[in-house]
């Protein structure tokens, strides 16, 4: 079984002339399919600059990124949009939806840039509005919605294009803990369901609801625990092949980041990683 | 994305902000607007020329003193000093001599004060023989026009404008009634057909005499027998030309002068409906171009809106490009955006010109003409301007890379 998502040794430098800042330094990754992830980090951990290359909104300065299979790290711009377009559904802190469009307008915008036909794309954009209980609101504006009814709109329109991936960066950032709830419900839901999730974010209890919890700080990443990762120079950490139908794990060699594929029906390998969080 | 979603996308951001998007439309409105009424107007004041110098008699030509051509034998019209006599006037109706000429009249201007009773007018007096009627294609409403025996005999009758005869006898019967003109007293023994005025001249207005009484009793000239012009008529539209030549030899060999040293001119309308044309023509084009500078203004008004819409929708160009948009397909929208505020601007202009040409016509007596293909033109420079004045904008949204339009607050 191949990897949904794959890093090897993915570094990323911004040059600012004066100063050149290595945020990410050689990341190691592997999200199988079905997984649901959670990347902690502190600000100015790397983390956005993770997020941004997991989501193809920006490329690595070396190593690969392979996503579905295929290499993204050396596409063009117009290739990234399309793979953004086909394959992430993204689910952004401040839910980047559009003041002046209804909810299912919003939610089609992925479908408009795929090209899909009007009558379709409503179809499914209610169907995906519809899975995250807003069917009755359709045709409301964001300002018409409370936070968390506006972060379960983007997570629609995350999830009307089918993706391989939904990328959430900080989801419940901006929400109260009774939407924090819902969304992360729905999340956990979306996972029951086999849709692979990274979900990127600063908060323990947030992380908690994933199925494995990874750590990114100073540019690199480490399984679960705060300090409890060996920041050694390949520190790569590697669930114990969790998944039966794994049982050989041919990355190991290559040190790859993995999670250890618990599922839901597999409680206590989260919680154990938290433990080291407290 | 195709064509029809993208104007779909492009129509929701400009509705989304109403006023912005009028204000905008209404520097293209007001530079179209403005460019379509100079241009009708020119094109109403050349038609408008065009009719009256056609009234006049299209196959009439005019034989001024002074050398030179075009508007300039205008000026100076007086018979003092003029080198053109009746003797002339007699040579060129000889039909030997100048067969494609149908008729002829000499006429000798001026001022002159006519008084009746107590009422009294400044108008321009003419003299002339009785031939003036059919070369000027007047004809005569009331009484009659003056007679050949008249003319020889220098009878003291005059046939008046129409609106002559009304200021002098308040729009009572002015034939046979005695008016004087230059304190000398006339018979009135008719009153002519109006044919209108304009800006330009009023033929109505005006008091014309036997050319043989003009010449005894308006001294304004020491040569009794000098005319300020000679009218003549050429047989047809086609003979304007052939007539032309023959006055011109005519008179050069009357005059025992050559081509280089002629003492008088002829004018045909058609030189004189140029000459007036180029006058209007350079009008339109000076008033059209300080309209056209408006629409010039209007244009980078587009672009400047459409460069501030970018830097306000940065984040909604992140979040587009996140889910799929490419650079051509953001470029696109902004593109459509501009050209749909150049092209509505242009319609409401073209709209706002129509209602203007309608309000302006009565106002200023003159026709502002609208032609369906200068409206077409003028839409279509108005979604060109759009166009133009979106490029810049829309490679700045184009080339904006999705995680920096994306952080921005």
């Amino acid at each position: 079984m191949t990897a949904l998502l794959e890093m090897t040794d993915v570094r990323k430098t911004y040059d600012t002339g004066a100063v050149t800042v290595e945020a990410l330094r050689g990341i190691d990754l592997e999200v199988m399919a079905g997984d649901y992830v959670a990347i902690m980090g502190p600000s100015g951990s790397g983390k956005s600059t993770l997020m941004h290359i997991i989501g193809c909104l920006d490329v690595p300065t070396s190593g690969s990124y392979r996503l579905g299979g295929t290499e993204v790290s050396s596409m063009t711009e117009r290739e990234l949009a399309e793979v953004r377009n086909r394959r992430i559904g993204f689910v952004f802190q401040q839910f980047n939806l559009l003041a002046s469009l209804t909810a299912l307008r919003n939610v089609e915008l992925p479908l408009v840039y795929s090209g899909v036909g009007r009558a379709e794309r409503r179809e499914r954009a209610r169907e995906a509005l519809d899975r995250v209980g807003l069917g009755g609101r359709v045709d409301h504006r964001p300002g018409e919605l409370s936070g968390g009814q506006q972060q379960r709109v983007s997570v629609a329109r995350a999830l009307v294009g089918d993706p391989t991936l939904i990328l959430a960066d900080e989801p419940t950032g901006n929400l109260d803990s009774v939407s924090t709830r819902e969304v992360l419900t729905l999340f956990d839901e979306l996972h029951d369901a086999g849709r692979t999730i990274v979900l990127i974010t600063h908060e323990a209890d947030v992380a908690q609801r994933a199925a494995t919890v990874m750590r990114i700080d100073d540019g690199l990443l480490s399984e679960g625990a705060f300090g409890s990762a060996d920041d050694e120079a390949r520190h790569a950490v590697r669930g114990p092949g969790a998944r039966p139908s794994d049982p050989d794990a041919p990355t190991e060699a290559r040190h790859a980041v993995r999670g250890p594929g618990a599922r839901p029906s597999d409680p206590d390998a989260p919680t154990e990683v938290l433990h080291g969080l407290a | 994305m195709g064509w029809l979603e993208t104007v779909r996308t492009a129509w929701e951001a400009l509705t989304a902000r109403r006023m912005r998007t009028l204000l905008t439309m209404l520097g293209i409105l007001i530079g179209i607007a403005a460019v379509m009424l100079t241009i009708g107007l020119g094109e109403g004041a050349r038609r408008q020329i065009d009719t009256e110098i056609n009234k006049l008699g299209s196959s009439l030509l005019i034989v001024m003193p002074g050398g030179g051509s075009g508007s300039n034998a205008f000026s100076g019209v007086g018979a003092a000093g003029s080198t053109l006599t009746l003797d002339d006037a007699r040579v060129l109706g000889d039909p030997s001599v100048a067969p494609d000429i149908a008729a002829v009249a000499p006429v000798s201007t001026a001022r002159g004060t006519l008084a009746a009773g107590t009422e009294s007018t400044a108008t321009s007096v003419t003299g002339t023989t009785v031939s003036w009627a059919a070369v000027r294609a007047r004809t005569v409403a009331d009484g009659r026009f003056f007679t050949p025996d008249e003319l020889t005999t220098g009878a003291s009758v005059a046939v008046l404008g129409p609106s002559t005869a009304a200021n002098l006898f308040n729009d009572q019967p002015a034939v046979g009634q005695r008016v004087t003109i230059n304190s000398q007293s006339f018979t009135v023994v008719g009153v002519l057909a109006s044919v209108g005025s304009n800006s330009m001249t009023n033929d109505d207005d005006t008091a014309v005499i036997p050319i043989s009484t003009f010449a005894q009793r308006m001294p304004t000239s020491g040569n009794a027998r000098s005319v300020s012009a000679i009218y003549v008529t050429a047989r047809d539209q086609a003979s304007i030309s052939p007539a032309h030549q023959e006055i011109t030899r005519a008179l050069s060999a009357n005059h025992q002068t050559s081509h280089d040293d002629a003492d008088f001119s002829v004018m045909t309308f058609q030189a004189l409906m140029d000459a007036a044309n180029s006058i209007t023509g350079l009008l339109t084009t000076l008033l059209g171009g300080i309209a056209a500078i408006s629409l010039l203004v209007g244009g980078i008004g587009v672009m400047n809106i459409m460069l501030v819409s970018v830097s306000e929708r940065v984040r909604e160009i992140g979040l587009r490009k996140a889910l799929g948009a490419t650079p051509s397909v953001i470029r696109r929208q902004f593109l459509v955006e501009a050209a749909i505020v150049g092209l509505l601007g242009g319609l409401l202009g073209v709209i706002t010109g129509v209602l203007g040409a309608l309000a302006l016509t009565p106002a200023l007596g003159i026709d502002v003409v609208l032609s369906p293909v200068a409206t077409l033109i003028a839409l279509a420079v108005s979604l060109t301007i759009g166009i133009v004045a979106g490029v810049y904008p829309a490679s700045r949204a184009a080339k904006l890379a999705p995680i920096d339009a994306l952080r921005s607050e």
